[in-house]
């Protein structure tokens, strides 16, 4: 295990709203997390900050064995390095097929004129298929996928995230909205890939981040309340208080 | 390359064959080539049309398939024209001056075929130099050169500000549009060294050629013919494969690109400068078959007609563009020409040339309401058919579900 995402000292105000305030949170690699917190404790904020999505007003994100730092850098630039989030709703492209998914979140060149010459080779093909394996949709790769049922969009966009093949997933609530055997089937998802590398899982439910057997960090007005096993943090009366007590 | 993209897109070798089709019958009608059967000005009108075509499906991929609706593409349009015009203009009245000073005693010093270029080209407005902006004017080639790099830096400085402040949406449309109104603003006054709202004219006179209007107007309507041909061919590569599924993708979900690491920008850059170099082309090839260029062909108002092209021919499907830009610039030109009869309804007479306007908006407001694919859509009628015959024998399935293997 060695040290992959350094998160130190962040904080956030957004017109006044303190959503991250001095958060300092460490993942390695491999590592499978989960990050649970009452409504507005800052979770999302929290991924939008690693992704680059917001700026943070202090503090510091080092990623990686050559600790580059994320504050700053595009989007595109932070996924390039290897981190690959997943939005609570699903966000795939309905009017493209599922091996069109696949095949754009390939980890390829980015350029446009890399993608503009871009010729499909067997290599790629077979790496399709095999992720389309892995998330269950192998049958299913030249439907739409906007026909997909709402559990195989949630599939086909980690699969969309493993084709990035990132170092670190970012993953928002991927049992929201689930049948209980599609999680179950989610759930083994999220611990096959956290073998290999690290997955940071957002979670409300308290039951899925139980299956996930996993290191919990609790989010409490944007910054961390505890850390530890899950029955270490439930054991916690603060945490108690704020969180599960209600 | 070609072959794949042929083999992949029936749609592309269709439409070539269309093309040809439509360009072997107005060849033989036309003339100068053929049996007479329609005038000269009329082949100058079907020739305009394939060009407005280009332009056409350059705007649908900028908007149908990349999403950004862009209010400033005829400006593009209009800059390739005027480039293409300078030197038309330029060579022409040497041509004039040189003949008149043929009959001088002394033979003319360069200075002074300049000065009488000058003077015979700005007189209008005033004016007796050749402003700086012309001093490429005399050279064909660097004039045809401008007609790509002007629209194409144009657009890459203006998208490249416009993108990189993640301006979208209709804010973008707004943007795209005031950069065409300042740009028309500024040609219509007489010292931007264009001729302010007298354009440029007599564009249709080639210089150096001494054939008729009847074989010149064959000729342009060829080259617009190839133009419009290698257009698609180039566009149909770009919004096919891995490429085309990215610009798609931006267009439904910016953000979701970006977390794929897409570097959003750069792509809305691409698209958007490569359709105006080519917009530019089509303008250059559009206005010496019109004959004059002025400012008001910039107007924003131009742009949005292009947009309504699109919309009412299909967005997102390249031939719907080339349907839409054919169908409602040639039904416009038979309403606005006095073509449409009148209609009397006894207390009230509708003439066309003051009602084609609204008909044409209600018909957007329609198109838009009901028929959101635009005519190119019925085309899916046809296709789904052919293929959607899964009764109970054949699974069953829906349309969209595809060939039952």
């Amino acid at each position: 295990m060695s040290r992959l995402l350094e998160v130190s000292g962040v904080s956030k105000t957004f017109d006044g709203f303190r959503a991250i305030n001095n958060l300092s949170i460490a993942v390695d690699e491999p590592e499978l997390r989960a990050v649970i917190g009452p409504n507005g404790a800052g979770k999302t904020t929290f991924m939008d900050i690693i992704t680059g999505k917001t700026k943070p007003d202090e503090g510091t994100v080092v990623f990686g064995d050559k600790s580059i730092s994320l504050v700053g850098m595009s989007e595109s630039k932070i996924a390039r390095e290897g981190i690959g989030r997943k939005f609570q709703k699903p966000t795939v492209f309905e009017a493209q097929t599922v091996r069109e998914n696949l095949a754009m979140a390939l980890k390829n060149d980015r350029g446009p004129f890399d993608v503009l010459f871009y010729k499909k080779n067997r290599d790629d093909s077979a790496r399709i298929l095999e992720l389309a394996e892995e998330i269950g949709l192998a049958d299913q790769l030249d439907r739409m996928s906007g026909e997909l049922s709402h559990g195989q969009k949630q599939w086909l966009e980690i699969g969309m995230l493993l084709a990035q093949d990132p170092r670190l997933l970012l993953v928002d609530e991927p049992a929201a909205g689930m049948t209980p055997a599609e999680r179950e089937q989610t759930t083994d998802l999220l611990k096959r890939a956290a073998k290999t590398r690290a997955v940071v899982v957002v979670e409300h439910d308290m039951e899925f981040v139980r299956r996930l057997n996993c290191k919990v960090t609790v989010l409490h007005e944007g910054s961390v309340l505890a850390e530890g096993s899950l029955d270490h943090v439930t054991a916690n009366p603060q945490v108690i208080e704020v969180y599960l007590g209600r | 390359m070609n072959k794949t993209l042929l083999a992949s897109n029936r749609s592309v070798l269709i439409f070539l064959l269309v093309l040809a089709i439509f360009t072997v019958a107005v060849t033989l009608m036309a003339q100068a080539t053929g049996f007479g059967l329609i005038s000269t000005s009329f082949v100058k009108t079907l020739g305009k049309t394939l060009c407005l075509c280009i332009i056409a499906i350059a705007m649908d991929v900028v908007w149908g398939y990349c999403g950004i609706l862009s209010l400033g593409h005829f400006a593009f349009f209009g800059i390739g024209g005027y480039a293409v015009g300078m030197w038309l203009m330029y060579a022409r009245t040497e041509e004039i001056v040189a003949a008149s000073l043929a009959n001088q005693p002394l033979p003319a010093t360069a200075q002074e075929v300049s000065d009488a270029i000058g003077t015979q080209i700005f007189g209008v407005v005033g004016s007796s130099e050749l402003p700086a902006l012309w001093m490429f004017a005399h050279s064909l080639p660097l004039q045809l050169l401008a007609v790509l790099i002007v629209p194409g830096l144009l657009a890459l400085v203006f998208g490249w500000l416009a993108f990189r402040s993640r301006v979208t949406g209709v804010y973008l449309s707004i943007l795209t549009q005031a950069m065409t109104l300042a740009l028309s603003l500024y040609l219509f006054q007489n010292d931007s060294g264009l001729r302010g709202n007298n354009g440029l004219s007599g564009l249709q006179n080639i210089p150096g050629v001494s054939a008729g209007q009847d074989w010149v107007s064959v000729w342009f309507f060829w080259a617009s013919a190839l133009a419009l041909a290698l257009a698609y061919i180039l566009f149909a590569f770009v919004t096919s494969g891995k490429m085309g599924s990215v610009i798609r993708a931006i267009r439904d979900d910016e953000s979701r690109v970006r977390f794929l690491g897409y570097h959003v920008e750069t792509y809305k850059l691409f698209v958007f400068t490569l359709t105006a170099m080519v917009a530019g082309v089509a303008g250059a090839l559009y206005y010496p078959q019109a004959g004059i260029i002025n400012p008001a062909e910039i107007a924003p108002i131009a742009s949005i007609y292009l947009a309504v092209w699109v919309a009412i021919g299909g967005r997102g499907r390249l031939y719907g563009a080339v349907i839409g830009a054919t169908f409602v610039s040639l039904l416009s030109s038979w309403f606005t020409g006095g073509g449409a009869p009148a209609i009397n309804l006894g207390f009230y007479k509708i003439v066309w040339t003051d009602w084609w306007l609204v008909l044409l908006g209600f018909s957007f407001v329609a198109v838009t309401l009901f028929f959101p694919q635009g005519i190119g859509g019925l085309f899916d009628y046809v296709a789904v058919k052919r293929n959607a015959n899964y009764g109970p024998d054949d699974g069953s399935w829906r349309a969209e579900e595809g060939k039952p293997e």
